[in-house]
């Protein structure tokens, strides 16, 4: 398997879905190829890296009047039905 | 409670149900918003059109489905919409064929903990992927960001699963190729083999 042949299956790999006949061509590659470990442990890295992240808190004046608007809009909508 | 016995529940007229799901997933809904368009009125005004429309289109939701997907498809959606409105796009551009090699290769100095630490990298690791193309970027946050799996988010962005996949590498090999040049360190670099 060449480095460029790694790149296709880069994906399936790195999230655990590859054949495992392929995964084996792939993992043989790595041995014998330096830069394509380290390509893969850079992608690894920056997904964590991102993933870890927490999501960003709202604004407290956002989150109050996100609320209040959606609250006044369900009771409309029950109103309207009922 | 289940999102799923929620979901019923406020169906049924229980407000209280209907702001356990907001609270669930207005963090998420803002993140993704707020790293689409890197702009903290817009993320706002995304994040109130997208709950308000899961509110209006909540009669006609399959509970058997998932609740975060459905929500996540239309922050997608109206973040997008912004972004085109912003360009005067009118619609999607011609998916690439390529896809970038790695140039730039070398072990990063530290770990992914102890980078995301340090004061200075918040910035330069949210520039990173405000630099890439929006179509990329939505995918990597819904697919590795948000966890959704690649059929969750072709079903969120309307795309196939195998044009996800395509723009899933892209992200990742393009953010890979700035956060090494930002992190990795020089002296460990390697030369691509030749192609």
């Amino acid at each position: 398997m060449k480095c460029e042949d790694m790149l296709a299956l880069l994906n399936e790999y790195v999230d655990g879905d590859i054949d495992p006949a392929i995964c084996e061509e792939f993992e043989k590659h790595l041995a014998g190829c330096n830069p394509c470990q380290v390509v893969v442990d850079n992608i690894r890295k920056t997904i964590t890296l991102y993933k870890d992240g927490q999501p960003c808190k709202l604004p407290v004046e956002f989150r109050e009047r996100l609320h209040s608007i959606l609250r006044q809009k369900f009771q409309k909508n029950r109103r309207n039905t009922s | 409670m289940t999102d799923t016995e929620l979901v019923r529940h406020a169906k049924a007229g229980d407000l209280a149900a209907f702001e356990e799901l907001v609270t669930r997933y207005e963090r998420r809904v803002f993140s993704l918003a707020h790293r689409m368009l890197d702009n903290q009125q817009d993320a706002e005004d995304v994040t109130q059109q997208s709950f308000l429309s899961a509110l209006e289109h909540l009669a006609g939701f399959r509970e058997e489905s998932s609740f975060y997907t459905w929500l996540m498809r239309i922050a997608s959606h109206a973040a997008l919409k912004v972004i085109r409105k912003r360009r005067g796009l009118p619609a999607e551009s011609l998916e690439e064929l390529s896809v970038p090699h790695p140039e730039f290769i070398a072990t990063w100095k530290e770990s992914p903990a102890k980078i995301a630490q340090q004061n200075e990298t918040g910035q330069l690791i949210e520039d990173a992927l405000a630099q890439l193309d929006e179509k990329h970027r939505l995918v990597f946050l819904l697919r590795d960001v948000e966890g959704l799996s690649v059929k969750e988010t072709a079903e969120a962005t309307g795309l196939s699963e195998a044009n996800v996949k395509v723009r899933l590498l892209r992200a990742r090999l393009q953010l890979r190729e700035r956060l090494t040049r930002l992190f990795g360190d020089p002296s460990t670099r390697l030369i691509p083999h030749a192609h």
